[in-house]
């Protein structure tokens, strides 16, 4: 109610205070004179509180240290929360660019024996922006949080990238969220890529999950009761995002389980470790290379296992100044279908592949961290598909990529970031450097861990 | 069917068997102060979890899975509030699926909303840093404001667990008895730090300054949540030589380096204060907390 009135309050007062300034001397003497009645008036009511002695005065002068023994302030008006809605949705835009070099021409890229979704490939060549985003997230009421994340391309556009409602009050446990969400299989998916300690996501979670695996749908989580964290979780998606594609079994065409564990190692370890699997049947899911074009289409059925471990390393848990986080995320998956070539050729294509990244970020001092990731992916490919220097043929090549980052953070809000990368993707090796901003304005985030 | 119907008994068997017991007020306290607070007025009749730990700066806390799964099985979060918490707790309690300690229930409770807050922004620019829209989130560092809160805090734990509700006021008035005789003593010790200069690594002693009337005619972070640059630390150096200030003071969780060389150059003593219940051996108890805090003081000041 209090910030109800204050709501009003305020911008009264703000186009009362130029007015204040600009009035002759006559009206500053009848305000004065205002003034002294209204003061008259609050002494007059603070008497009168401290004869009823409902509750303390507010504020205790230093020499008058005895406050009454069982002071009534529970109905005090509690205006201080801490959850970010003091604005009411909570709003925050990130706004991120730098610079890229490639020694190899970013057109060619490609993973030998791996169809590609149209987000595996790293971006252009030099100057620009990348996606700048848009967060509204707050309590719709007693019931629901709702949060909704729109990604504004460089190009023109808008992305709708999350646009969810979560429960907050179901019993036992039970969270429900519906609408379109970043899945919550693996580790780092679930994360807008701002939030990342590299300027990219690694080559296994661009060739496996495109990026980022999301999609349109229901997710339901159940966390036990007990002390040590135990979750348990699954969605049913529409299933036209890869590795689905076509939105198969009337728009159901993905679902997905997992369950994580994690908790502390005395008072300066934590982890969070988790299995996943996600079935996905995709129907003409187009694969693209790295100017767009369509390098062909399967059919079939995509099913992944998605084991992570997260650990990170705090001296007395306080992450401040010096910490230490190790992250790892293994992928294997099967696919088995039908796969027509850019040329119209169909044949059978049956895909085994597998891959994972290891880094390590360590923060040395307060506000700079260095850190380094290494991911490989591997696949082995059969069928009458598969034909030599087609987009399933492996060359019998095993890609690759390493990259080293530094970061330096001038606070929470603005954050830069330098990468240098050696990727053999493909036989010949690209050197790559990078350099990044991203700038947060607006509602101080909280982050998962 | 059978074995569905078999898996599910199982499970529930599981559940039940995993379900912490009844018997005491389960308590998810955010930092040291309010664990402590909560264990005088709740008792035994009280489980207290601390989330945090003195050498941790309650700013940054990561919503470790740990922390999660506590929040989940607990009747009452006992928070700071005024965004001190607003990097970690909104995550704890939107993970936790638990809807009695969801903001607005009676198993949500924000000391800051309690007390006078102070250093209240006009203006929210973050040119100024990491600022708190609702004031200085530090409360705690005022023993007065503690007694309000515990106040509040008796009166919830009645609500919650009426069961009890004379175990509780019992207990609470006995500890304002006691927390109003230390009140008296700490008032009369600490007399000479009226009007003592100082400066402080972060502008978290707001209330303790009001209360003893120390003056902080710096701080060592220029913007609050940015570490000091060496242009800052200079000026510093060259404040002290027209308005010098008595002592620099910092938290234990606080990194003491900047601290230690600005006392240093400038030849004054160098306090690190336990800010919280645990931030040194001696602060182990709320009472102790202050005791030490004024001796640290007394002493860097020479009186």
């Amino acid at each position: 109610m209090t910030k109800y009135y204050l709501a009003w309050l305020l911008p009264c007062l703000l186009l009362a205070a130029p007015m204040t300034q600009a009035a002759p001397m006559d009206d500053l003497q009848l305000m004065k004179e205002q003034i002294r009645q209204l003061q008259d008036k609050l002494e007059k009511m603070e008497a009168e509180m401290k004869a009823s002695k409902s509750r303390p005065a507010p504020a205790v002068p230093v020499a008058q240290a005895t406050i009454e023994p069982a002071p009534q302030v529970a109905q005090l008006p509690n205006t201080t929360r801490s959850d970010a809605n003091a604005f009411n949705p909570q709003i925050s835009v990130i706004l991120n660019g730098g610079y890229r070099t490639f020694s190899r021409d970013p057109a060619t890229f490609a993973v030998p024996g791996f169809a590609l979704g149209d987000a595996a490939g790293l971006g252009d060549r030099g100057l620009g922006i990348s996606e700048s985003e848009l967060n509204f997230a707050a309590n719709v009421d007693n019931l629901f949080y709702a949060s909704s994340t729109l990604s504004l391309p460089p190009q023109g556009g808008i992305n709708v990238e999350e646009a969810y409602l979560q429960t907050l009050a179901l019993p036992g446990g039970l969270t429900l969220k519906g609408g379109r969400f970043f899945s919550g299989i693996g580790y780092i998916n679930q994360f807008h890529p701002h939030h990342d300690d590299f300027i990219d996501r690694s080559l296994a979670n661009r060739v496996f999950l495109n990026g980022t695996f999301a999609g349109d749908g229901l997710q339901a989580r159940w966390l036990a009761p007990t002390d040590n964290y135990f979750e348990v979780g699954g969605e049913l998606l529409r299933g036209d995002r890869y590795p689905g594609g076509g939105a198969a079994r009337r728009g159901t065409g993905s679902w997905d389980v997992f369950a994580k564990t994690g908790g502390d190692v005395g008072f300066s370890h934590s982890w969070l470790a988790g299995i996943s699997y996600l079935d996905a049947k995709p129907i003409g899911r187009a694969s693209f290379d790295n100017t767009g074009a369509v390098t062909g289409t399967f059919d079939g059925t995509s099913r992944m296992i998605i084991g992570d471990l997260v650990w990170k390393w705090a001296p007395n848990g306080n992450p401040v100044d010096r910490n230490f986080k190790f992250q790892a995320e293994v992928f294997q998956q099967r696919e088995q279908g039908t796969f027509t070539n850019a040329l119209g050729a169909v044949g059978l294509y049956n895909g085994r592949h597998w891959g994972g990244y290891a880094e390590a970020v360590y923060q040395f001092t307060h506000g700079w961290d260095i850190g380094i990731r290494h991911s490989r992916v591997l696949a082995r490919n059969s069928g009458a598909a598969v034909v030599p220097g087609g987009v399933l043929d492996t060359f019998g090549f095993h890609p690759r990529r390493t990259s080293l980052v530094l970061g330096y953070a001038n606070s929470e809000f603005s954050r830069f970031r330098l990468q240098l990368s050696r990727d053999q993707s493909q036989p010949l090796a690209d050197n790559q450097f990078a350099l990044q901003y991203i700038m947060l304005i607006g509602a101080h985030g909280a982050h998962q861990f | 069917m059978k074995s569905y119907i078999k898996l599910s008994v199982t499970l529930l068997a599981l559940l039940g068997a995993a379900l912490p017991s009844e018997a005491a007020v389960r308590v998810f306290a955010c930092e040291p102060e309010w664990g402590a607070l909560v264990n005088e007025l709740g008792g035994t009749d009280v489980e207290v979890y601390i989330a945090t730990s003195a050498l941790q700066d309650p700013h940054h806390i990561q919503a470790r899975p740990s922390l999660i799964a506590r929040v989940r099985n607990t009747d009452l979060v006992v928070a700071t509030g005024a965004q001190l918490e607003i990097g970690w707790l909104p995550v704890l309690l939107r993970q936790s699926a638990n809807p009695a300690i969801q903001p607005s229930q009676p198993g949500y409770f924000e000391a800051a909303g309690f007390v006078n807050m102070l250093e209240v922004p006009s203006s929210v620019d973050r040119i100024q840093g990491d600022v708190h829209p609702a004031g200085n989130p530090h409360i705690h560092t005022d023993p007065r404001n503690i007694l309000l809160v515990a106040g509040a805090l008796n009166q919830r734990l009645k609500q919650l667990d009426a069961a009890h509700a004379d175990a509780y006021q019992h207990r609470y008035t006995d500890f304002a008895g006691r927390w109003q005789a230390a009140l008296q003593r700490w008032q009369a010790e600490a007399s000479p730090l009226q009007g003592v200069k100082l400066i402080a690594y972060h502008k978290g002693w707001a209330y303790m300054l009001n209360w003893l009337g120390l003056n902080e005619v710096a701080t060592i972070e220029s913007v609050a949540g940015v570490p000091p640059g060496a242009a800052h630390l200079a000026d510093l150096l060259a404040r002290q030589k027209v308005d010098p200030a008595m002592m620099v003071i910092y938290a234990a969780y606080q990194d003491g380096k900047a601290s230690e060389w600005l006392g240093k150059k400038a030849g004054i003593p160098v306090v690190k204060l336990p800010f919280t219940v645990g931030g040194t051996d001696q602060a182990s108890d709320l009472f102790t907390l202050y005791d030490d805090t004024l001796q640290l003081l007394l002493r860097a000041a020479g009186r």
